[in-house]
């Protein structure tokens, strides 16, 4: 059946007109025309240059960590504590900041480097507490909690900024400890370059490497994959490690650009927004970048769309939101056709 | 009912496994499918089960067109199906299990149902005891549960899947006398998949026998067994003769090892094995011969005594650190443990490769995979996804991940679900291994297996192993009262 075939192919786009569907109905159930909402949001994203460089500036700790949990995935493991990896990668980043005053490119070396190891390390003790029976999912919970608790804490104590009182942020790190800017933008070219290379090395470790062999294998089978000398111990810290260090890049990225101090909701729930943007993309290498980019031209579209009718800029997460919801429940055609598969004609 | 399969085929990737397939099932008979393995028995038996669709062809049950979307959705129209491995529960009871295949209200009235599970059970001799968990039933015992399911599920067409592997000569007469008063008392069909000659003699009617996915031909029963061997397979395989060989140097020792699980202990065990030496573990299942043959590969830790390999002390050594020294486990189920669903042919052995760079040379590692696929006579391509494959092609391409130079192979049933020609071929392999200086420790279930194939042999039986006797000296009597204890 011809028909069935060219289904096939343009299926993947069809979660995506459903969410755009159901997100119409509900603007017009509130009033608003659907073509003025989404008109705000393309117009948030696309009206100026420095608009485009905000959703990139965006993009980019959103696809680092996107880009970490590939690796997690592939080797089975469900890594919802990305979100503390995150927020941890900004705590390292801003400890260096607020501590030394190294000229620019050793600052921010350092800078770049503790953010990793901070991701990586709270990463770490989620695959740690996996070997000792605690689930990836709670333990990594649980973790994010703590690290939001533990921002609160640096915010209100030891990093608390001179003039006292405000329960929000650090003191502005100094010029030579925050990544240079293009114009007035908070877009760092630097950034940019540093998240290139990550999604290179996480597309030489899963193409080629023999390391996102043994991932695959274990994501697939544990049992079969350690009777063939996969070790799951080492391997699940490995890639939690990876996907933690590349997440806490991502967190410092946000302290050094997209603000210039430590703030009390730092991630912002990028580490979520991460796990659905894999999840859309289904688990894909190269569909993964330009889902989290249509992921943050959305949300930092939407600003504008605030701006323009009375409703408020959550609408772009809602509409991610039922576009990951569609995906889960349409996204595959071989388990929709077998859901409305006709009954009792004359093929088995 | 009477059953038809119509034109039915089915392809898996670059393998036929049916093609365009017409049967007719009569009510009231037992019909015997015959093949080796890879013929396609399984895949057909799986289509007309509702597990798995076909590419084309029809199903008809009474002269009625059938599309069944799953197997409840076959059981509904009257087709169930009793696979290798019973889909039940472990951790659920007797009762659990039966009212979770139940289409039920919403309330449960337990105490209604497990009597009447009880009656259904004794009409067919069972004893059923609801209360019982489920991971404590033999094999047996849970197949005649699942038999009960399929039966109270309004199965008029029982298809059995080599429903004798791995349960006990009791279990078995049990089976076959139930089978024969479905079929005769109660007007049931029933199709026996297997590839053991003298239950098929024993059992069916007529027989069907399937190669390479094409139906060859059938016969009315009683026939002389040569010529169904003749229609089974192109030409009979020719009968290797074992060379005797002297037990070299000590390959693997155990010095009082002694194993504890929570279900069975090991009382403590001394073995000696010589390189090129071929040793037989019997016994029921779960008597043991488990637990020392994962202990022997690290997979165990042993609680007491010690473990030497080639006179060196490896007790305390883990599993991946025993197969570096040149030690090889090869586990039953295949696709559970051993070979990873998904995975290509090419991938598997790239994933195998000892001290690898960190970067895979995918273009070396395929035409490596495809000369061990030559070499080791696989169906199937670089490319092929292990699943893909049948199970005699999946157990010749486990033995291709083998590294060349071994000290030790274990093997749990070696060739169980395997046809003549793949038992032959696995068994020359081995020999070869074993020739070249390999010891071979294995547990099997089958018994002439045992006495063939190894040079000596133990029985365990409830966590003890007996004497080591002879294999040439020793005959099935023997071993049948070493494993009911008696010494």
């Amino acid at each position: 059946m011809k028909w069935q075939a060219w289904l096939e192919r343009i299926w993947p786009s069809l979660p995506i007109l459903a969410a755009l569907a159901l997100t119409s109905l509900l603007l017009l159930a509130f009033g608003t025309s659907p073509a003025v909402a989404f008109g705000a949001i393309l117009e948030g994203v696309f009206s100026t240059p420095d608009r485009m460089l905000t959703a990139l500036a965006f993009w980019i700790p959103l696809l680092l960590a996107a880009v970490g949990l590939l690796l997690t995935f592939q080797a089975g493991l469900w890594n919802i504590g990305i979100e503390g990896q995150i927020i941890l990668g900004a705590l390292g980043a801003s400890w260096v900041a607020l501590t030394f005053n190294f000229p620019a490119p050793v600052q921010i070396s350092l800078e770049v480097l503790a953010g990793m190891a901070g991701g990586a390390l709270w990463a770490g003790i989620a695959a740690l507490l996996k070997r000792w029976g605690v689930h990836e999912i709670f333990g990594g919970l649980a973790l994010n909690n703590i690290a939001i608790i533990l921002t609160n804490f640096l915010i209100a104590g030891p990093w608390q900024p001179p003039e006292g009182g405000s329960f929000r942020g650090t003191v502005p790190f100094h010029e030579d400890a925050l990544l240079p800017l293009v114009g007035a933008t908070r877009f760092s070219l630097f950034s940019l370059v540093l998240a290139a290379v990550a999604f290179g090395l996480v597309v030489l470790a899963l193409r080629n490497s023999a390391w996102g062999l043994r991932l695959k294998a274990l994501g697939r089978n544990p049992r079969s994959a350690f009777l063939l000398g996969v070790s799951s111990n080492r391997e699940a810290l490995l890639a939690m490690m990876f996907c933690g260090a590349l997440a806490g890049l991502g967190g410092a990225v946000r302290v050094l650009s997209w603000f210039d101090s430590l703030r009390q909701s730092i991630s912002g729930g990028i580490g979520y927004l991460a796990l659905m943007v894999v999840i859309l993309a289904a688990f894909r290498l190269y569909l993964t970048p330009f889902v989290a980019l249509f992921f943050a031209a959305v949300l930092t579209g939407s600003i504008v769309l605030q701006l323009r009718t009375q409703l408020h800029s959550s609408l772009g997460a809602i509409l991610t939101g039922v576009m990951v919801l569609f995906v889960l429940l349409f996204g595959d055609f071989g388990r929709v056709r077998r859901l409305f598969k006709p009954r009792g004609d004359d093929h088995v | 009912m009477r059953t038809e399969l119509q034109d039915i085929s089915k392809r898996f990737g670059s393998v036929q496994a049916n093609e365009k397939i017409s049967l007719t099932f009569e009510p009231g008979r037992i019909y015997g499918l015959l093949g080796e393995n890879g013929a396609g028995k399984s895949t057909l038996m799986k289509i007309l089960s509702g597990f798995q669709p076909a590419d084309s062809g029809r199903i008809l049950l009474d002269g009625k067109v059938q599309r069944f979307a799953s197997p409840a959705d076959a059981l509904a129209a009257g087709v169930g199906m009793l696979y290798q491995e019973p889909l039940d529960l472990p951790p659920f009871t007797v009762l659990e299990n039966y009212l979770l295949g139940q289409a039920g209200g919403l309330l449960v009235r337990s105490p209604q149902v497990a009597n009447h599970l009880r009656e259904l059970g004794s009409r067919y001799g069972f004893k059923v005891n609801p209360e019982e968990t489920i991971r404590n039933l033999s094999l047996g015992e849970r197949q005649q549960l699942e038999m009960l399911r399929l039966l109270s599920g309004g199965a008029q067409l029982l298809i059995l899947d080599e429903p004798t592997t791995g349960i006990s000569a009791e279990q078995k007469a049990l089976l076959f006398s139930s089978m024969f008063h479905l079929a005769e008392k109660e007007g049931k069909t029933l199709i026996l998949v297997s590839h053991k000659l003298d239950e098929v003699q024993e059992l069916c009617s007529q027989v069907f026998v399937l190669r390479k996915g094409v139906l060859v031909g059938g016969a009315e029963l009683p026939c002389p067994n040569s010529t169904l061997v003749n229609l089974m397979f192109e030409q009979l395989p020719p009968r290797r003769e074992r060379t005797k060989l002297a037990p070299g140097a000590p390959a693997l020792e155990l010095k009082n090892a002694v194993v504890r699980t929570p279900r069975l202990d090991l009382t403590p065990t001394d073995l000696q094995i010589g390189s090129g030496e071929v040793f037989g573990l019997a016994g029921l299942e779960g008597s043991g011969q488990e637990l020392l043959l994962k202990a022997c590969a690290g997979l165990l830790p042993l609680a007491e005594g010690r473990r030497l390999l080639a006179e060196s002390d490896v007790t305390r050594l883990g599993y991946h650190a025993t197969s570096k020294q040149g030690v090889r486990y090869i586990a039953a189920g295949r696709l559970e443990e051993g070979l990873v669903s998904g995975l290509t042919l090419t991938e598997h052995l790239a994933l195998v490769t000892e001290e690898p760079a960190f970067l895979v040379d995918w273009q070396a590692n395929r035409q490596k995979t495809q000369e061990r696929i030559k070499h080791y006579q696989v169906v199937g391509t670089p490319e092929s996804t292990i699943e893909q494959l049948s199970g005699g092609n999946q157990q010749r391409f486990l033995f291709g991940l083998l590294p060349d130079s071994l000290k030790l192979i274990l093997m749990e049933h070696p060739t169980r679900g395997l046809d003549l020609r793949s038992t032959d071929w696995i068994w020359q392999q081995l020999n070869e291994r074993r020739q070249a200086g390999t010891a071979v420790l294995f547990i099997s279930a089958d018994l002439d297996e045992i006495i063939e194939r190894s040079d000596r042999i133990a029985v365990f039986s409830a966590g003890r192993m007996s004497r080591v006797v002879d294999a040439s000296r020793t005959n099935v009597d023997e071993l049948g009262h070493l494993i009911g204890g008696q010494t």
